[in-house]
């Protein structure tokens, strides 16, 4: 009935991440942490310049209910397409790495244990060839 | 069986949440994530009780006006939603007044209907005719004034500002749509600080907010700057300079661009003086870059994405026969998960 939704429970392995991060209202605390770093990031933050920011947080928060192993409608092809236009802009590794490593940064700001951190990155690094239009 | 009315049908839950019950019944609920996160299945109470786990996460500003997540709600009581907010209602009203407050700015004044409910710094639309009309924010407040006030400023040639200024009379008959939006005052946390910045007629709802803040006791700190181009763009000023020498967290800062040189912002200037924006309220209304730049501005100041609430003036663009512009005044939906479903009946 909604072919576009992945619900957590088909993925495998990630079953029990997003609620040891505590579900919804982890991704809640960490949109905004996230997305101010990314924003003052300069390796990156010239992609976001001119973008709508509360149609940005909308987005964030769906990319980090992926990256927790939550809800998502994320597809690859979706990933592919969205960022398209950025990587003819020349949306690289080092930038995919940038957007990780803020993401861990944030997680650590919240005080999640390293385990889960790298349960996240390696859920975002799954994302890596479809971000970057391999 | 607990009782569920949509579209003046009745249906019976079972159990089952809003969104289940009603799309097992042929009812095309928008929706995405089914888990409360994407908040893309917003509905809007008309009556009854809306379970508080159906709120959860949800914006004050939107839980004030009885929204929740239809994926979410699982009543327990008789229910009846909607999938449009309050703006969809039309009402006949009497011009009371008109009055000028500057060159080029008049103070509409029109009859509040029974039962007409809205929040400081809300959107009305005003009719000229049945296909023809403007979004305008109040500048009244509940429970203040009696009557409904909308600031309006002429645009040149515009369809609806135009009308208001050159052929609208006291005593005429128009209409009026319910208020919305979720730019507005919910005093729910009165010790909060509270940033309001305004370009243009924006500074009418902020001027509706501060006072209705301070007529419910708000304690925190009420910061409102008002940036204009010149002088003749600080109207309100005698309103705002009054209200400050009464209160004593209420602070008017009217913000004029140097003398032959651009405005550096409003936000620009609120932040130099104040810094810090953790834990403040932010409310932004006005021209769309100036929302959009404050809005990017006062995040990164330290302001919650969830706190920053804004209504952007967006010029008037045709989309059939009447191409007439209208500038400052015109007002569309802010983008945004929530806030486009909350608005949705903004049919710009």
């Amino acid at each position: 009935m909604f072919p576009k939704t992945i619900h957590r429970q088909e993925r495998e392995g990630t079953m029990g991440l997003y609620e040891e991060l505590g579900g919804a209202p982890a991704v809640n605390a960490a949109v905004d942490i996230f997305y101010r770093k990314v924003l003052k990031d300069d390796r990156i933050n010239g992609f976001f310049t001119g973008v709508d920011m509360s149609r940005q947080i909308a987005k964030q928060k769906a990319f980090l209910s992926m990256a927790f192993g939550g809800p998502s409608n994320y597809t690859g092809l979706d990933m592919r397409k969205g960022h398209a236009h950025l990587v003819e802009r020349g949306l690289n590794d080092a930038h995919f790495d940038a957007v990780v490593e803020d993401l861990a940064a944030t997680l650590r700001e919240l005080n999640v244990s390293d385990s889960l951190i790298s349960q996240v990155a390696a859920i975002a690094e799954s994302t890596r060839k479809d971000v970057l239009g391999r | 069986m607990t009782r569920l009315r949509f579209r003046d049908q009745d249906y019976k839950t079972a159990g089952r949440s809003v969104l289940d019950c009603l799309g097992a019944n042929g009812q095309d609920i928008p929706h995405s994530c089914r888990s409360g996160v994407c908040q893309g299945c917003l509905m809007r109470a008309v009556s009854g009780v809306v379970p508080a786990r159906a709120q959860q996460g949800l914006r004050d500003t939107l839980v004030s006006q009885g929204f929740f997540l239809a994926c979410q709600c699982h009543p327990v009581q008789p229910l009846e939603v909607s999938l449009e907010g309050a703006g969809a209602q039309h009402y006949s009203v009497r011009v009371l007044g008109r009055k000028i407050l500057v060159p080029g700015i008049v103070s509409l004044e029109i009859t509040r209907p029974l039962n007409y409910e809205y929040r400081a710094g809300q959107v009305l639309r005003l009719f000229r005719d049945e296909s023809t009309w403007r979004n305008y924010s109040l500048a009244s407040v509940p429970g203040i004034e009696e009557a409904l006030h909308v600031h309006v400023r002429h645009v040149s040639g515009g369809a609806v500002s135009g009308w208001v200024h050159e052929r609208l009379v006291v005593g005429e008959e128009i209409t009026i749509s319910g208020a919305q939006g979720e730019c507005c005052h919910v005093s729910d946390a009165p010790g909060r600080k509270l940033l309001l910045l305004g370009t243009g007629t924006g500074v009418a709802p902020l001027w509706a907010i501060a006072r209705d803040a301070l007529r419910n006791g708000h304690q925190g700190d009420i910061h409102l700057y008002h940036g204009s181009r010149d002088e003749a763009g600080q109207y309100l000023r005698d309103e705002l300079e009054a209200m400050q020498s009464r209160s004593r967290n209420f602070r008017y800062h009217p913000s004029v661009a140097p003398a032959g040189g651009a405005h550096p912002g409003v936000a620009a200037v609120a932040l130099g003086e104040i810094g810090n924006l953790a834990h403040w309220r932010v409310y932004l209304c006005g021209s769309p870059a100036m929302v959009e730049t404050a809005r990017m501005e006062c995040f990164l100041a330290g302001a919650a994405s969830g706190d920053i609430f804004a209504d952007a003036f967006l010029p008037y663009k045709a989309s059939g026969a009447d191409s007439s512009p209208d500038g400052p005044g015109t007002l569309s939906p802010t983008p945004g998960r929530a806030q486009q479903a909350g608005a949705s009946l903004e049919s710009r």
